[in-house]
């Protein structure tokens, strides 16, 4: 531990303009919902503003952050201090995808069954007689008003598996954990080729990802009929594997800076926690979608 | 002689900075602190205002004062207020407060993101409550906002009531995360886990309650988002979904979130007990085992809410007794409470009478929690009366009351001042009165079969509905006392000591600094050695 002492900025502009920013963010995505497809509305400028506030906050905060830990006022305890903060985030990212993997737990276990007829005393199977419990769930009990999709996304027969894209994605995925912890690898022994070398492949299977989830989701709203409003089944894949793969996305952005400022530079072999915490975010987002391959699409 | 000492000015020996940029930009944990305290302040006024409107309405059977439809926005705002505006919000400012004077730190662990997390709140707030000012209202699905009622039978307002839930959210995690990472990285060398004050293990645990089950609720919110925008059917059967599952993913969040509303009232009214019994708190690491106990249940009993749902019996037998286990680290805490008290030598400060009082009531509530367990029974008591009655008994005499206990206890280390005893002790019988008067008769009413978030009730009612009413308005009244005793001590106190109680001798570091604490406490670490006792 260093014995500088522990630094507490004076005063910030940054936190304010950062709340700022969230209250446009509420207002725009508020009204812009509200009003969808009224002529007229220009609450999506309001929308984009917020971004342009968020963001833009956020590039001098980590700035700021960079700069203060180059002038040398970090001491270990403070870095401590980031180490910690980070990984109660990511816990906290963890519990928000629970929610939804708890979601998608009880429609499968407990309320598609119970709507077929299952279970000792279950009445919820009066109000749509007929109805059959299925999973994936393609044909829905109100099957006019949510109308399920044609096919589902589950895994092929094993000859066929080349032709499943969340078979590639997997793969990229995996692979690109192991390429980062390559790329870590480098800068802690020195090897700044290696390094940069490792993350621009991280980047590129990450990209791949990122571009296949797009394809996959123009197959399912273009050839398979399965959208938001194709029922349960739709709807939790949706958002399982949209929320991942936003969260991929912003994995995604937080190494290319890391890359750029790495081609620029920055990082040494001992000081290095940016990259470091996006590393923990990439493999925290490779994890997620481990559970998420084996309850959304395999079992 | 009047030499000048020291002209030599280091960084971290600044005072505040002037006028409202002090505010705006602050990153000292104290600002904050006081910042968070005075916003929970108001905002318990705003949603004292709407209980009186709703106590006004309910003075006697009939439709009184107001509409249906404005009585369910005045319920349900009350409840949001009050859950997430108003004791939250307190117990984090405590915390801002307390924790790094309690562990000997300079300041909170990351207090740019500390400046952040409250400044959002008030983002939060003030969205919701301008919902009133537009088209269709402000929520009226009250604050549990069950799904159908909150996404196809909603106003249309719920867009914003959704993104200002996300909004407290991060508020909560954000402040939670600096909180844990300020206890686990910044306690003064020497403090090991197990020697912490008893304030700073309650909150270590609220902390990671918040952070296990804020983010769940937004997933809760986000769900009802999609299923109102984007056409998904989570909560709409015809799809395949259950508005059940809005309740149990509620729920998931809703009951670490009654322990998160008491779990730090907890740690100050250890405090306060052992300071004013002269004694060490009894039982120290049953305590923090106490704690530690409650909140881990607190994940596996979620579905007591919900008993008359259509669960399987399996579901009903596991979530009561699950339920009633939790009675047993409750009733260690309540005894060792009870047995640091025994053989003290008591005075009864305001701070301890308040303290007392959180112990006998916060039972109450506790014991009705425990009949409310019991499923079989609770067929019979679910929405009703009774309870509105057990949890306004362990939120208001219990959380509220060591909130109020807390603010008395330490405001003269936050302002240098006392606050006058005589108008402390006033304000402390006026509200205990008045509150037993307003929750006690809801349990009769309860049990007789009043049914809770009605604008109207059947004439049988109408005698205990109007003394609680009359309670309601007393306990009021009370609380615009508090306010004029708080601003009294501020500009009109006298000099408060450094360790101002008799009984805070060696209790922690929080009295061996000045009174008022200065703007920056530690800027090296204290040693543990200056609390040992000199016996």
């Amino acid at each position: 531990m260093s014995d500088s002492s522990y630094y507490v900025p004076e005063s910030s502009k940054l936190p304010i303009f950062m709340a700022f920013g969230l209250l446009l963010f509420v207002l725009g995505a508020s009204f812009t919902m509200n009003n969808w497809g009224e002529e007229g509305s220009n609450a999506h400028w309001l929308l984009i503003a917020s971004f342009a506030v968020i963001w833009g906050v956020m590039f001098f905060w980590f700035g700021s952050v960079i700069n203060e830990n180059d002038s040398g006022l970090y001491s270990g305890q403070l870095n401590q201090s980031f180490v910690w903060g980070m990984a109660w985030f990511i816990f906290s990212e963890v519990m928000f995808f629970f929610a939804f993997f708890l979601a998608l737990g009880y429609v499968r276990l407990f309320a598609v069954p119970w709507l077929g007829g299952e279970g000792e005393k279950a009445i919820t199977n009066i109000l749509w007689p007929g109805f059959e419990a299925a999973w994936p769930l393609l044909v829905t009990p109100d099957n006019e008003q949510f109308p399920g999709a044609h096919h589902s996304m589950a895994i092929p027969e094993i000859s066929k598996l080349h032709t499943w894209l969340p078979f590639w994605n997997t793969l990229c995925l995996i692979t690109s954990s192991g390429t980062i912890a390559l790329a870590e690898a480098g800068l802690r022994k020195g090897n700044r080729t290696a390094f940069k070398l490792w993350m621009v492949a991280t980047l590129t299977l990450g990209y791949i990802f990122v571009f296949l989830q797009g394809l996959e989701y123009y197959e399912a709203y273009s050839h398979m009929g399965l959208t938001l409003g194709a029922g349960i089944y739709g709807t939790t894949f949706f958002l399982l594997t949209g929320f991942h793969g936003f969260h991929v996305c912003l994995g995604a952005i937080i190494l290319t800076i890391m890359t750029i400022r790495g081609f620029g530079g920055a990082f040494s072999h001992h000081d290095h926690f940016g990259l470091a915490a996006g590393s923990w975010y990439w493999h925290f987002v490779d994890v997620v979608w481990i559970f998420l391959v084996l309850v959304v699409y395999i079992f | 002689m009047s030499a000048v000492i020291d002209s030599h000015h280091d960084d971290h020996h600044h005072g505040p900075a002037k006028g409202i940029s002090r505010w705006l930009y602050t990153t000292n944990h104290k600002d904050i602190g006081s910042m968070y305290l005075w916003f929970s302040l108001i905002m318990l006024f705003i949603g004292g205002a709407m209980a009186m409107v709703i106590r006004a309405e309910l003075f006697e059977p009939g439709s009184q004062i107001v509409s249906p439809e404005f009585y369910n926005q005045m319920v349900t705002n009350h409840g949001l207020i009050m859950v997430f505006g108003v004791i939250m919000p307190a117990f984090v400012g405590f915390a801002n407060w307390m924790i790094p004077m309690q562990i000997g730190a300079p300041d909170m662990a990351l207090p740019r993101l500390n400046n952040l997390s409250f400044w959002i709140l008030p983002v939060a707030f003030g969205i919701l409550l301008s919902t009133f000012f537009m088209e269709g209202g402000a929520p009226n699905f009250g604050w549990t906002f069950y799904a159908p009622l909150s996404t196809e039978y909603a106003p249309p307002t719920v867009t914003f009531f959704i993104f200002s839930v996300h909004i407290m959210g991060a508020s909560s995690i954000m402040g939670s995360i600096n909180v844990i990472t300020t206890i686990l990285n910044m306690r003064a060398p020497g403090m090991t886990l197990m020697k912490m004050p008893l304030f700073v293990w309650s909150w270590f645990i609220t902390a990671y309650l918040l952070i296990a089950v804020m983010p769940v609720l937004a997933g809760a919110v986000t769900m009802m988002l999609m299923d109102i925008h984007a056409g998904t059917s989570f909560f709409k059967a015809g799809g395949g979904g259950d508005p059940v599952l809005f309740q149990h993913i509620f729920w998931f969040f809703g009951h670490p979130e009654v322990y998160i509303m008491i779990l730090p009232a907890f740690g100050i009214v250890s405090h306060i007990i052992e300071t004013f019994s002269r004694k060490p708190i009894f039982g120290y690491s049953s305590m923090v085992y106490a704690i530690a106990s409650i909140a881990l249940l607190s994940f596996v009993v979620w579905a007591h809410h919900m008993f008359t749902v259509g669960m399987p019996i399996a579901g009903e037998l596991f979530f009561m007794y699950s339920t009633m286990l939790i009675a047993i680290p409750t009733g260690v805490k309540v005894f060792n409470w009870l047995s640091t008290m025994f053989k003290g030598s008591l005075t009864f400060e305001t701070p301890m009478l308040f303290a007392i009082a959180f112990v006998a009531l916060f039972t109450i509530g506790g014991l009705s929690g425990i009949m409310l367990a019991i499923a079989p029974a609770d067929f019979q008591y679910h929405d009703t009366y009774f309870v509105v009655a057990h949890f306004h008994y362990v939120l208001v005499p219990g959380a509220l009351f060591s909130l109020l206990a807390g603010a008395y206890y330490w405001i003269p280390k936050w302002t240098g001042k006392m606050y006058d005893e005589t108008l402390g002790k006033v304000h402390f019988w006026m509200s205990f009165l008045s509150v037993n008067l307003t929750f006690f008769p809801m349990h009769f009413v309860g049990l007789a079969g009043m049914p809770r978030r009605i604008p109207d009730y059947a004439m049988q009612f109408a005698d205990w509905n109007m003394m609680v009413s009359v309670g309601a308005f007393l306990f009021g009244i009370s609380q615009l006392l508090f306010l004029f005793i708080v601003l009294k001590c501020i500009y009109n106190g006298k000099e408060a000591t450094n360790e101002v109680w008799e009984g805070a001798k060696n209790k922690g570091f929080e009295w061996t600094v000045d009174s008022p604490a200065p703007y920056h406490t530690f800027s090296s670490p204290p040693s543990l050695e200056s609390l040992k006792t000199s016996s």
